[in-house]
């Protein structure tokens, strides 16, 4: 099969914003698939910072929470294919918890494409690149997660809103 | 933090240039630059390549006049230099666990073509590293012993030559061959390129050395099952498959063979790949290893209907080798390291129907020819058609499963050469105009293009194209025409021949990804297994204590193969022979005061490293391999892992994303 050809960075929106992507990958697998994306010198958008872990099992739903709140556009968590887990069986630990995880980001509003989570073996570097091109297009046109904002910049969104709601009318 | 920093990190982060591969997409100067003026951050430096001596001596020298307490390079994969700058920053005087490392190669330089853009993200993953490395403890390595023999799973020219290889430096070896013979693809070949010395020749001895060595335990009919513990300490659980043979009773006479009720054989030889037939009891070959008879249960009078007159029985008479009793036993064995060499298999020409094998009877695949050249084969080395005649044109039709997008891409390395051989042989047996249709003739090797030359000397025709079509010619000759465009020429040619070889691929063991998942290995491209890094670590896999050798890792010549066992024998020799292993401190441990004894944790270990005592969780660290899957399940956080601290994640999440 022909490789398809190797997408450039996603070019800035108009007000520069860029969505960033926190990525914790599995030490045996995804991570070393991003390796060999980087040997193979394929190309993908450079919006995922990866956090190394040593399983899909080690990631916390806690620090898929923690990333958004602190800014995070999306969350990618990578790991090694059902069954091929290098600790047996974390990948199905990261499954469950990241099943139920999703139930409650779902339920605060979270789009469905922010919070992903795949399997990609140390040969699949060409999957690898094709779900970070992906995810960050995906990412890109639902715009900017804005769950880092300081609860005061929320007060004034809200302060802003109320006098749109309430004009005319003597609060 | 250490106490005469007031508490304060004393951090050192050293950007590589790594050549151009970093410094052409990332400005390092102006990432350096930065780093400086991260909290923390005593000493930021570039250098072009921070692997090398004076990379190193740099850190060295800087922890000692700066008193830097923690230490970041920005480079390679840790993969790569983990290790290296580990040692290095103990050659300062500091703990090695005070070191992290940053990718900005693989995960940066080589994968973004923007410099604004890859150099934001190398400062990102830089920030990250300094909030992280504040939380860094000194660990120590434990160190385990590692138990000196190692298993061999395998026994084809690899596995053979790496047994060997290790048996002789002393060590004891297990080789676990699922066959009744080792042997594998080699014994089945007549000569080999491109030196035309007869395999037997060169391989029964070896063969023999094995079964007569007392370093090893040589297990035929039997398959891994299982495999249990870590790098020096593996339990191996081996499942014997039943032969009905007592192996030490037999001495190989094979008059029971003379004797079966089977007047013929009537089953299809698998040695011949079915170009003649055997009985229920055989012996897959002559040179067979360990020479013994095996009963072939679905074949067996005796197990079909149990009322066989047992002749082979009556004939072994008093050392009573035959029990058909035998069921499936097992055997565990303690290794400290393990070489895969479980070979591949031919590509099945029935999936390229175009080629006619399996509907024109005289198309025939190369191990078949292989067999048909060999003076122990079916014909005793003549070359003939199914009816008995010889042939009189020859087509040889090269890549059949190969360098072809709808079967496999690779090249298969060994099929060009092989061709040749079966074309010089074929010819020197039958003298027929032998034709051969090649994509490209690849003869890289030591004495391969000359051998090319010299095939190509004899008068064997050489017609650059892929075959389109084989059919049947007109008029009833039991010949068929091979049809394909003489790239050369420019034109279609119509070939008539007698008959046909397919000069069939490698692949991958139709069972490979069973047997990866056993090891614990991971498949590449085409489900062979993968190496740890293709140039520098080819034998090793991600799984320490594991070496891969021959084509289970991808399709090689003879003398690569046996290079490669070699190899693995070397590096598995390194690993037993030093007596003990340090292992990686990221286990997890449990934080007993705060610990409420919920047992959340202890069904999640796959490792059973976690019980109770005293109410609260205990983390055995021997059994511990620091997955940190409980880490992430404790309710009450009071697991924590070595290396992987929440404290580290929560305070590389808050890095990375400080410009959001």
């Amino acid at each position: 099969m022909p490789e398809p050809m190797d997408k450039p960075a996603a070019p800035a929106t108009a007000d520069g914003w860029e969505p960033k992507i926190v990525a914790f990958f599995c030490n045996w697998c995804t991570y070393l698939a991003a390796d060999l994306a980087g040997t193979s010198r394929m190309k993908y958008a450079p919006n995922t910072r990866v956090i190394r872990v040593m399983c899909s099992g080690r990631v916390d739903p806690q620090f898929v929470l923690e990333a958004l709140a602190h800014g995070a556009d999306g969350v990618l968590i990578g790991g090694c294919h059902p069954g091929d887990c290098h600790y047996q069986s974390g990948n199905y630990k990261a499954l469950r918890r990241f099943r139920l995880l999703k139930r409650i980001l779902l339920a605060f509003g979270i789009e469905d494409e922010r919070i992903r989570l795949e399997w990609i073996s140390a040969a699949e570097a060409d999957k690898l690149r094709d779900v970070v091109n992906e995810m960050v297009a995906q990412v890109k046109a639902l715009g900017p997660a804005r769950l880092g904002i300081p609860p005061e910049d929320w007060a004034v969104g809200l302060e802003e809103e109320a006098d749109e709601e309430v004009e005319g009318v003597t609060v | 933090m250490s106490a005469d920093t007031n508490g304060q990190p004393r951090i050192g982060v050293y950007v590589c240039h790594c050549g151009t591969n970093i410094a052409a997409t990332v400005d390092v100067e102006a990432v350096a630059d930065y780093a400086a003026g991260l909290p923390g951050v005593t000493v930021s430096k570039t250098y072009k390549y921070m692997c090398s001596d004076p990379g190193q001596e740099l850190i060295k020298e800087d922890i000692l006049a700066n008193q830097l307490d923690r230490v970041i390079v920005a480079a390679c994969s840790p993969s790569l230099h983990e290790a290296t700058f580990r040692r290095a920053t103990a050659a300062g005087g500091i703990n090695p666990y005070y070191f992290h490392m940053v990718s900005i190669r693989e995960l940066d330089s080589w994968v973004h073509t923007d410099v604004a853009e890859a150099t934001a993200k190398a400062k990102d993953l830089i920030r990250a590293a300094v909030h992280r490395v504040r939380f860094h403890k000194p660990l120590e390595r434990a160190r385990v012993n590692v138990n000196p023999a190692v298993m061999v799973v395998g026994g084809g020219i690899a596995g053979i030559h790496a047994a060997l290889t290790l048996a002789n430096a002393g060590k004891k070896v297990y080789l676990v061959e699922r066959e009744p013979s080792i042997g594998g693809h080699m014994a089945q070949f007549d000569k080999t390129f491109p030196t035309l010395d007869c395999a037997a020749c060169i391989l029964t001895p070896k063969m023999t050395e094995v079964g007569q060595h007392p370093n090893i335990t040589l297990w035929t009919m039997a398959e891994v099952d299982k495999v249990d513990g870590y790098v020096g300490n593996y339990q191996v659980t081996v499942r014997h498959k039943p032969r009905f043979i007592i192996e030490e009773a037999c001495v190989g006479c094979m008059e029971c063979i003379e004797v079966c009720v089977f007047r013929r054989g009537k089953t299809p030889d698998e040695f011949n790949l079915g170009l003649s037939m055997r009985k229920p009891v055989y012996i897959p070959f002559p040179q067979a290893v360990p020479q013994v008879v095996v009963i072939d249960q679905d074949a067996c009078i005796e197990f079909r209907t149990g009322r066989c007159k047992k002749t082979c029985v009556e004939v072994c008479a008093e050392r009573n080798a035959i029990d058909f009793t035998q069921t499936e036993t097992f055997d565990t064995v303690e290794v400290g390291a393990i070489v895969v060499a479980t070979g591949f298999k031919t590509f099945d020409p029935k999936r390229t129907p175009s080629y006619g094998y399996g509907v024109y009877p005289n198309v025939y695949t190369a191990m078949e020819i292989e067999r048909l050249v060999n003076a122990s084969g079916p014909t005793e080395g003549h070359v003939t058609l199914r009816d008995g005649r010889t042939p009189q044109t020859v087509g040889i039709v090269h890549c059949i499963g190969s360098r072809d997008v709808n079967t496999n891409e690779y090249c298969s390395r060994v099929c060009c050469m092989y061709s040749l051989k079966l074309a010089h042989l074929v010819k020197e047996k039958t003298g027929a105009e032998i034709y051969n249709f090649y994509i490209d003739i690849r003869a890289p090797g030591k004495g391969m293009e000359e051998f090319y030359n010299r095939v190509a000397e004899e008068g064997v025709h050489f017609i650059r194209g892929k075959v389109a079509d084989v059919y049947p010619e007109a008029g009833n000759t039991g010949r068929v025409i091979l049809q394909a465009e003489d790239t050369l020429l420019g034109r279609v040619r119509k070939i008539p021949v007698d008959m046909v070889v397919l000069a069939t691929g490698l692949e991958a063991q139709a069972d490979a990804d069973e047997v990866r998942r056993t090891f614990n290995i991971t498949c590449g491209g085409g489900g062979f297994f993968m190496e740890r890094h293709p140039k520098l670590a080819p034998v090793s896999t991600f799984t320490d204590g594991i070496f891969l050798a021959g084509c289970c890792q991808g399709p090689k010549d003879i003398p690569d193969t046996v290079a490669q066992a070699g190899a693995a024998a070397a590096e598995a020799l390194a690993l037993v022979d030093k007596g003990f292993v340090e292992m990686e401190p990221n286990t997890a441990y449990v934080v007993t005061e705060e610990c409420s004894g919920c047992k959340t944790c202890i069904p999640l270990c796959p490792y059973t490293a976690i019980s109770r005592v005293d109410g609260k969780a205990y983390i055995n660290p021997v059994l511990c391999k620091g997955c940190g899957t409980c880490v992430a399940a404790c309710p009450s956080g009071s697991i924590r892992q070595n290396l992987f601290e929440d404290e580290e994640i929560y305070e590389e999440i808050l890095g990375v994303l400080a410009n959001a």
